[in-house]
């Protein structure tokens, strides 16, 4: 254990070398190091293979947790999890917190070290391309526990490739329009049920000389909510996984239709989303300079000003063509079991103490920005925009994950922002050209 | 090599005894034989730097090459399989940043050539007459070699921020929709950076020839005074071509610099949209969770290959003279 996580700092060091100064050098020697590195690791395995937690399977007098939630609310939610386990079933929970790009950047190395018995990670793609290269343990038997705990949404997004259980959720957070109640209230404007009414809405809007729908794209990621809700809304929940698993090409009249679509919706967005961060677009919503704002929840954060988050409300992406506002896109946090830790009864128990509406209310005393997963939480403290972003989740069939979790995470970062901030400046989109770069990108994995 | 062994090795100390003859030779002028200690020692010294080198330098970039040539997840070594040129195929015909970024590349290398190093050359030789302050100048611009990539990134945006940055108060047009957006607008954002570049090069390259300036024997100016040269003439006919192995390093670092141009955009956007780079794009396939091995390590090879030329050309200029010397 001990000797992974010395190798973790150097390679920590290593990148963060390769960051500042990526001289030719540097970023050959962390190619190399990174190869170097992982060559070791079975060695490094077998070394400490026996010094973790005992692998005996009824009784382990605790467990060890991995905690990529590093910033400080998180991470104090998440210790007041563990403090709640340990009172309730007298198990230590040893937590190793490592900032969340970092866990995130070394999932690969971590996995196939000696990682943790259990572990924080998203529902989707990312929880399915692990589960699949057998590096998870199944956890089928907390779920007949907790099953009935979650939505049958939440279980789908829990699932495996292999039909097996292997994710627990702690919270999620939808995405959907924002936009203040008092703006709209003045200009006699309607919360638009379908994408029609919403262009008719947005041409509204501008006439009175507001940008109609805030956006900003300066960091790639936040075009990628647009396009999975005018995916999803044409051609279905399932065809969105499919897409985003590679199983459907992307040259084909479906996806060309969702660019379309999405044109048609481009002139009422923000013409300056290029060189603007999210919060920049908050900000804007703020000022009332735009009309409403596509973005997760998580948008509130920005608005510190007690009177504008009570003035903020929340709708669904409206209808386009198909399953109605049946798919939600919320992405999910949670836990996953690592292959060694499967064998740890105690980290089985945590599990399922984590997909119990006490340990949530637990982790929601803490961190109040999220909205629980499990059935049965306290929502006594939500306000009335909590309440409307819970029952749009709850409402929902089908729970996406955002495309940079249902999809390859190369096919996201390296693929979509590029595509999707050339598609922003002039509308056009080559959807042969991301056949082509995804059939590769898919084919090394 | 002959000059260090004749110091390292006292011929007596090793066999005192029984070796007259081998010393008589050693009084003559030349050491034929190390001894084993000597030896050791050698080949220590030697031996360490090459296998710091070996392991760290070459090792990984012939790894890098030979990964540039598979497909790789990063996941389990079995995984490797060939996958031939398809990776250079890729970057080359699929993958829509790389000539933009090569594009990029080229353009940075012409700016910093044709305006950044001229520029440090000009503050150079204004620093060079002692005037008052001269120090402190020198300090300032030398100031942004020595900042950090996230100070970098908040001075850039203050000046560059579309709404209530600096340059467009300056321009009257902060806040309005006229408003030029630097960092967004993908037909401006490439000038903008390099004048953030040129603003770290530039100071870099000053002190480069401020200490080359200091180095040029005085009397050469004193002499072309005395022939009647003006100003202008004796700095571009005697004092710069004096300071040719400084000009020799200068143009090595200005290519290499512009080849691996990387921190300014990164702060900026992460090298998309408009700012494409090639060492952003190697970055950006390697390290992280968007890891696809096969295709960084194809971009980390163009990039050498490329990088290759000047450190080629610069070790035979400065060696090719060495030994004609």
């Amino acid at each position: 254990m001990q000797l992974f996580f010395k190798g973790e700092n150097m390679a920590a060091q290593f990148d963060a070398s390769a960051t500042a100064f990526p001289s030719r050098r540097t970023i050959l020697k962390t190619v190399g190091v990174g190869a170097a590195g992982l060559a070791g690791i079975p060695f490094l395995a077998a070394c400490t293979g026996g010094s973790g937690p005992s692998a005996t399977g009824s009784d382990s007098p605790g467990l060890t947790f991995g905690s990529g939630s590093s910033d400080d609310v998180p991470k104090r939610a998440y210790q007041a999890v563990t403090d709640a386990f340990t009172a309730k079933s007298g198990k230590k929970v040893t937590t190793n917190v490592v900032p969340h790009n970092d866990f995130q950047n070394k999932i690969n190395s971590y996995l196939q070290g000696s990682p943790d018995d259990t572990f924080t990670w998203f529902a989707g793609y990312r929880m399915q391309y692990y589960a699949g290269k057998g590096l998870l343990a199944p956890i089928d038997d907390v779920w007949e526990s907790i099953g009935a705990n979650y939505s049958d949404a939440l279980k789908k997004a829990s699932t495996g490739p292999d039909g097996k259980m292997y994710f627990v959720p702690n919270y999620n957070y939808p995405w959907g329009f924002f936009y203040r109640k008092s703006l709209w209230a003045e200009k006699g404007y309607e919360v638009p049920e379908t994408f029609d009414a919403l262009k008719a809405l947005a041409t509204k809007m501008k006439a009175d000389g507001i940008i109609p729908i805030g956006f900003a794209d300066k960091d790639g990621w936040p075009a990628m909510g647009t396009f999975d809700y005018i995916n999803m809304r044409l051609n279905g929940y399932q065809f969105h996984v499919d897409l985003c698993a590679h199983k459907e090409s992307w040259d084909q009249q479906k996806v060309s239709a969702v660019f379309d679509t999405w044109a048609e919706l481009l002139p009422f967005q923000d013409p300056a989303a290029l060189g603007q961060t999210w919060q920049d677009a908050a900000k804007a919503l703020e000022a009332k300079k735009t009309g409403m704002y596509l973005l997760g929840s998580f948008v509130t954060q920005q608005f510190t000003d007690p009177a504008v988050l009570a003035d903020i409300g929340f709708f669904a992406f409206p209808e386009i063509a198909m399953e109605g506002r049946d798919a939600v896109e919320a992405p999910i946090d949670g836990l996953l079991l690592s292959k060694k830790g499967g064998e740890n009864k105690a980290a089985r128990d945590f599990m399922a103490f984590l997909g119990s509406a006490e340990a949530q209310d637990a982790y929601a005393a803490v961190d109040s920005s999220n909205i629980a997963t499990a059935k049965g939480t306290d929502t006594s403290k939500f306000t009335p925009l909590n309440k409307a972003c819970a029952d749009t989740i709850a409402n929902a069939k089908y729970i996406s994950q955002f495309f940079d979790r249902d999809a390859l995470p190369a096919m996201a970062n390296n693929v979509m922002i590029p595509a999707l901030q050339s598609f922003i400046k002039d509308g056009k989109m080559d959807v042969k050209n991301l056949e082509a770069q995804a059939k590769t990108l898919y084919a090394a994995q | 090599m002959s000059s260090t062994a004749r110091e390292l090795i006292p011929p007596e100390s090793r066999e005192p005894e029984g070796a007259p003859g081998r010393t008589g030779r050693a009084k003559g002028g030349r050491v034929r034989r190390l001894s084993g200690r000597d030896k050791l020692v050698l080949s220590l010294m030697v031996g360490i730097p090459t296998l710091i080198e070996l392991t760290l330098v070459w090792l990984p970039m012939l790894m890098s090459v030979g990964l540039s040539f598979t497909r790789w997840n990063g996941l389990d070594l079995g995984d490797i399989r060939p996958a031939g040129l398809d990776n250079y195929q890729f970057i080359s015909q699929d993958y829509p940043p790389f000539w933009p970024a090569v594009q990029h590349n080229m353009l940075w290398l012409l700016f910093l050539a044709l305006i950044a190093t001229p520029l440090g050359l000009l503050l150079a030789v204004l620093l060079d007459q002692n005037i008052r302050g001269s120090k402190i100048y020198q300090s300032i611009f030398f100031a942004p070699v020595m900042l950090s990539l996230a100070l970098i990134g908040i001075i850039w945006q203050l000046f560059y921020q579309r709404d209530n940055g600096l340059l467009n108060f300056l321009l009257g047009t902060a806040g309005t929709p006229q408003a030029v957006d630097w960092f967004g607008d993908s037909s401006v954002n490439i000038w903008a950076a390099m004048i953030a570049a040129t603003w770290r090069h530039a100071g870099y390259v000053m002190l480069l020839y401020l200490a080359g300036l200091k180095g040029v024997d005085p009397s050469l100016k004193e002499a072309a005074a005395i022939d009647g040269a003006n100003g202008y003439q004796t700095f571009f006919r005697v004092v710069f071509p004096a300071m040719r192995p400084i000009n020799i390093v200068i143009v090595v670092i200005t290519i290499i610099e512009s080849l691996r141009a990387f921190d300014v955009v990164y702060v900026i956007n992460r090298g998309t949209n408009g700012l494409e780079m090639l060492s952003a794009l190697v970055i950006q396939n390697l390290v992280g969770e968007g890891q696809v091995i096969g295709v960084g390590s194809a971009l980390a090879v163009v990039l050498l290959v490329i990088s290759l030329v000047p450190i080629v050309f610069y070790l035979s200029r400065t060696f090719g003279k060495e030994n004609k010397a």
